[in-house]
């Protein structure tokens, strides 16, 4: 059924399709409509589920962790300071190997106190073991989630679907919503074996000492690399099932590329406009959609860019002292490859600033018209 | 495509009214994009919604500056504000206001519709008479005024949108379709 729904309820109905058994959360703009809507079917008895008030994120993340490790679907959702604070909490959860799934609205982080779109705050979460997800419009919000609870409890790691504070968050558009036993037959009841029970009690995630530590990271990495297939693998059962495809990186028009230009989240969705246009006017250009952050699909990524001549990325996100996060990462995975492109790392709309058509359309001719990138953040849109 | 800009106060309900005018328009096989200000509503400050329509997926992410058309919730923001900021030649002004007051003649080269919504809000009791709620009759004024989609779609947008009184709701739509001058 279509209807017309913003991105946090398009969340928030993809959890209760989910049949979540657990939700804990802090109230955080520009999240908390997700939660406002499950504590209300949680009040009306719309979704069976236990809604946990705590006193901040650090206990929202910790309540996830105690119901997930008792083998139930857990649920979380925050921004920026909010997903700040969970911190030491994200490396549990993945180390603990907890199938949690969390959605985490991309916000700026303070100071200057700003509570619009930027991506910084869960880029700066890449190393705590989650995997990741950029989404680009309500539709995929949902599907997302769904998708993410199948993933999750495959490979046994947590996931974090983010997407762009107030351009999806607070947006309302049309949302197929799917009908609940198509999704209990496409996503059933998870069990595991390997779960609190005081029926048998145990002790988990104690004091490991140097003898085996370091098996149990490799092992870490060893679930976030079989996710990669596993990310494509259940795209493509989502499609049979529900009619929509999702791949961990989609590639638009990059056949014929010569210069490919490359976004996350609803970045992409100007960026379709625009190498649309340009491709009218006879310029080769293709466009890569980078889904899936965590693991990072390093061999995607080189298939695809090898060969051409640029890659001009658009970052919505800062490390401080080097440049754009996703630049970065797809410098590092093309590094050792003998046909590289040169690597373009824009920098736009922090903090809530709009990228327009027109603002992609004078990111791609400048990258097109400049033989050598001149540094490696090249900042735009700036008041001079 | 088609944008809108929607003028209001905070508590007025202009968000809603952008929605449940996208679901109008949704009824009737367009694509549609509603979404505030991006940013924090107080109470009886200036507040702004926002629509796209178009027949196809619409992909645009960023703010609306060039409006088709305007709507206003409270007459008393021409004054206040500059509601015609970026409106295109031959948009639309439907405002709530009794008659034609004075000061709408600082609107000279648009079309403009009035409506007296809050006399129609407080005889349909929706809200108080200090506050109405005029959100919803205001909507049958543009379907009126623009011709752009039909007054059933609104008052069926209204119905399946509207919490606490929706017949009344979608009544006080259909009576504004009716006295809206243009």
């Amino acid at each position: 059924m279509k209807k017309v729904l913003m991105g946090n309820h398009a969340a928030s109905q993809a959890v209760k399709l989910a049949r979540v058994k657990m939700i804990a959360a802090y109230p955080i703009t520009p999240q908390t409509q997700i939660v406002e809507e499950l504590s209300e079917m949680c009040g009306s008895g719309a979704l069976d589920a236990k809604f946990l008030k705590v006193e901040s994120e650090h206990s929202a993340m910790a309540s996830c962790i105690a119901a997930s490790a008792t083998g139930v679907r857990a649920f979380t959702a925050t921004s920026a300071n909010g997903l700040a604070l969970m911190h030491e909490l994200l490396h549990w959860a993945a180390g603990a190997r907890l199938p949690l799934v969390m959605v985490n609205v991309n916000r700026a982080m303070a100071p200057g106190w700003n509570i619009w779109c930027d991506q910084s705050d869960s880029l700066s979460q890449r190393d705590t073991g989650w995997l990741q997800f950029y989404v680009e419009d309500n539709q995929e919000v949902l599907d997302t989630v769904l998708m993410a609870y199948a993933i999750a409890e495959k490979v046994l790691l947590p996931v974090m679907v983010c997407y762009d504070a107030f351009f999806l968050s607070h947006t309302y558009e049309p949302v197929d919503i799917p009908a609940q036993q198509e999704v209990d037959k496409w996503l059933p009841e998870h069990k595991r074996d390997f779960i609190l029970d005081t029926n048998n009690p145990k002790s988990l995630n104690a004091l490991v000492m140097p003898d085996l530590y370091m098996e149990m990271r490799y092992k870490l990495e060893q679930a976030h690399q079989a996710a990669i297939p596993l990310v494509n693998e259940t795209g493509a059962s989502f499609y049979k099932a529900f009619g929509r495809r999702y791949h961990a990186v989609e590639a638009i028009h990059c056949e014929d590329a010569e210069v490919v230009l490359v976004t996350s989240s609803s970045t992409t969705s100007p960026a379709r406009l625009v190498i649309e246009e340009m491709r009218n006017r006879g310029i080769k250009i293709g466009l890569v959609k980078i889904r899936m952050f965590r693991p990072f699909p390093v061999e995607d990524v080189c298939r695809i860019l090898c060969g051409k001549k640029k890659a001009v990325v658009i970052d919505r996100n800062f490390s401080f002292g080097k440049g754009g996060i996703f630049a970065d990462e797809i410098r590092g995975a093309l590094c050792n490859e003998t046909h590289r492109p040169l690597v373009y790392g824009y920098i736009a709309g922090l903090g809530g600033r709009d990228i327009t058509p027109e603002l992609v359309r004078e990111i791609v001719e400048e990258a097109c018209q400049t033989k050598h990138p001149p540094s490696l953040a090249l900042w735009k849109g700036l008041i001079k | 495509m088609i944008e809108i800009r929607i003028h209001g106060r905070g508590g007025q309900g202009a968000v809603i009214a952008s929605k449940i005018l996208a679901c109008a328009f949704f009824s009737e096989d367009y694509y549609v994009q509603a979404f505030p200000k991006f940013g924090v509503e107080r109470r009886g400050a200036p507040v702004e919604a926002f629509l796209r329509i178009d027949r196809q997926k619409i992909l645009l992410r960023n703010n609306i500056y060039t409006p088709d058309h305007i709507i206003v919730l409270d007459h008393t923001l021409i004054e206040a504000t500059d509601v015609t900021a970026g409106l295109k030649e031959g948009g639309w002004i439907i405002t709530n206001a009794p008659d034609k007051p004075a000061h709408l003649a600082r609107l000279k080269g648009y079309k403009i519709a009035c409506v007296d919504a809050n006399q129609i809000a407080a005889k349909f009791r929706l809200g108080s008479r200090s506050a109405p709620i005029v959100n919803t009759a205001i909507l049958g004024g543009f379907a009126k005024a623009t011709g752009l989609v039909k007054l059933d779609s609104i008052t069926t947008a209204i119905r399946g949108e509207v919490p606490i009184k929706a017949s009344e709701n979608a009544e006080a739509a259909t009576e504004a379709y009716q006295n809206t001058i243009i």
